[in-house]
């Protein structure tokens, strides 16, 4: 395939202004995501996750944000660089998003119908009765039953799970390019979210979006991502093949991470203890000098805390990691 | 050393929870007839073996937390009885509950706000021997400086206030103050799930080897199969107010008998 990819990010870098002087939520950024591809992005609290998606979206709050640097490039069109009444029309048409709680993203005074209407009204441009019926539509699409019903119902008078299926039917209304989900089934229960999930990937399957998986949970990922990145401390430090990425951890903190997470596999006993990193995530404002995850590392040399290791490429075209072993 | 499997299942149980029911009211307008009611809990029975983990897992809504809450007399129960050491808890005198309260401890979900924001972390963790009218100096290892260390926090912070520790810390600050007054019962109602994964594992693992260095047994709540796994002993699943499974954990993961429980471990992302 020579399709051009429908999103690069080359070299983004998101900074904050605060008193505690420049912090560098995102930094240095790059990667591509092709038509109908799922990405994973994978990290802890406070890793810059979010504000990678926020930063696609373009918003975030500047200031005290700030684009530092970088290209957003989708479909031809630096995001960046356009005006915001450009950018407003991006917005809900070729990329959308899906939030981790859908009940504070759903405005609790309108009934869910407007809620979708509003956007396909404002993007394509149909009247209040087609956009009534393409809400309709939406609903039944996203598995909602007696759609007619339900489309005057406010957001309080459903499930999380219902909610969060509102909210995917208000993002894929106009049918994007791009869907971010920024931990969408996180605050629902596994049942329900083995169900959201499969329904992402349906849609994704139907509809031939591409998808930006934020989590911090490794097994949604490995069920719904075929592209996986692991974020440190603003940093891409591994980028893999999720099959890659699953069974040959690169990155020290990737391993680490795979190997704390019980699992439900296996065998009991009561002696077993998980293996940890130590420590905790980092604040941006206190990063170690060199590599930043040295503090935390049980393969740490001399170098990596001297000096920052770069993101290269390993074995595969599409595996990097951000690692002095692999230097 | 303990040894998988050991408990002794013939001596008496700890703690035996019987017939456990509680009903809500629903909350209508303020006229509203109070008739309508929410089985919270319904017809719960289970028994407790001393330093044993019962894992307790279901869906939000299933009532765990409420079952929790009533195994540590914060909550009543409409009927039914919870016993500890053959004695009805809900039939203590002040003084018996007091007691029992000092040998039941409990440890909650959120770490940020179950830590009073304008006690330092010592004080928090100073604060049961407070309350029980236990003196501080009686022995080196009832310090909170002594406790600080068996969690893992250093001497020098002590003086700090919850806001300046990590979620993950502060969770240690909770162990801290449940351990402290050496309880017989903990009873953790999701204490890793606001936790990063790494974090997570860091505080399980405390967990377990606080169980084998003071003979712990805990009741441990959690909607996560994989930490349910990890810790339990035995398990209990519940669903809408009952327990619709219980078994060891071997047992329930290999051989799974109601559907529900087949439905809660499918639903489980798998890894490669």
């Amino acid at each position: 395939m020579n399709m051009p990819p429908v999103l690069a990010v080359d070299n983004l870098s998101t900074c904050f202004d605060t008193e505690q002087g420049t912090l560098k939520a995102v930094d240095e950024v790059s990667f591509q995501l092709d038509a109908g591809e799922t990405l994973g992005i994978v990290g802890e609290s406070g890793c810059g996750k979010t504000v990678l998606s926020l930063s696609i979206m373009r918003l975030v709050p500047t200031p005290p944000g700030r684009y530092v640097s970088g290209r957003i490039n989708l479909g031809g069109v630096d995001l960046l660089s356009l005006p915001e009444k450009e950018m407003r029309k991006v917005r809900g048409k070729d990329i959308s998003m899906i939030f981790q709680e859908p009940m504070t993203s759903l405005n609790p005074v309108f009934r869910i119908g407007a809620q979708i209407s509003e956007t396909i009204r404002l993007h394509q441009g149909l009247n209040r009765a087609e956009s009534h019926q393409k809400a309709i539509e939406m609903l039944r699409l996203v598995g909602i039953d007696v759609p007619e019903k339900r489309i005057n119902d406010y957001p309080h008078q459903l499930s999380g799970g219902m909610r969060q299926r509102i909210m995917i039917a208000i993002a894929l209304a106009c049918n994007p390019q791009l869907m971010l989900a920024d931990e969408p089934t996180t605050a629902l229960d596994v049942t329900i979210q083995a169900q959201i999930l499969a329904l992402i990937k349906e849609l994704k399957r139907d509809m031939g979006t591409s998808v930006i998986l934020i989590t911090h949970d490794l097994g949604v990922i490995a069920e719904n991502a075929q592209q996986v990145a692991i974020m440190y401390a603003g940093k891409f430090v591994e980028y893999a093949d999720v099959k890659d990425l699953f069974s040959h951890p690169l990155h020290p903190y990737t391993e680490g991470l795979l190997h704390s997470i019980p699992r439900i596999e296996g065998y009991y006993n009561r002696n077993k203890r998980l293996p940890m990193l130590p420590g905790g995530v980092p604040d941006l404002s206190r990063l170690p000098e060199g590599c930043s995850f040295n503090d935390r590392c049980p393969y740490v040399m001399p170098i990596c805390r001297a000096e920052e290791p770069a993101l290269v490429g390993k074995n595969s075209p599409k595996r990097y990691v951000r690692c002095w072993k692999y230097q | 050393m303990y040894v998988a499997g050991s408990i002794n299942r013939m001596t008496s149980p700890l703690l035996t929870v019987h017939e456990l029911h509680k009903a809500f009211p629903l909350q209508g307008g303020l006229f509203a007839s109070s008739k309508e009611r929410c089985l919270a809990v319904q017809n719960v029975s289970l028994t407790l073996h001393a330093g044993e983990t019962l894992g307790i897992v279901g869906e939000s809504g299933c009532g765990k937390t409420t079952l929790a809450r009533m195994i540590a007399h914060i909550e009543r129960p409409t009927t039914g009885e919870i016993r500890y050491k053959g004695q009805n808890i809900f039939k203590y005198d002040k003084k018996q509950l007091k007691a029992y309260r000092r040998k039941t401890q409990f440890i909650f979900q959120d770490p940020y706000a179950s830590l009073n924001p304008r006690l330092t972390a010592g004080e928090i963790i100073g604060e049961p021997f407070i309350i029980h009218r236990r003196n501080l100096a009686q022995d080196i290892d009832t310090k909170p400086e002594s406790i600080m260390k068996m969690v893992g926090l250093s001497k020098d912070q002590e003086r700090r206030y919850p806001h300046e520790f990590s979620g993950g810390q502060r969770q240690r600050i909770g162990i801290a103050r449940a351990i402290a007054l050496r309880p017989e019962i903990i009873i953790a109602d999701e204490p890793v799930s606001a936790l990063d994964v790494s974090v997570q594992a860091q505080i399980l693992n405390l967990m377990k080897d606080l169980q084998d260095e003071f003979k712990l047994t805990y009741i441990f709540i959690s909607h996560d199969m994989g930490v349910i796994r990890f810790i339990s002993d035995r398990i209990a699943v519940m669903y809408r107010g009952s327990i619709v499974e219980m078994a060891s954990n071997q047992e329930l993961f290999e051989n799974p008998q109601h559907p529900y429980t087949r439905t809660l471990l499918a639903a489980v992302p798998q890894f490669e």
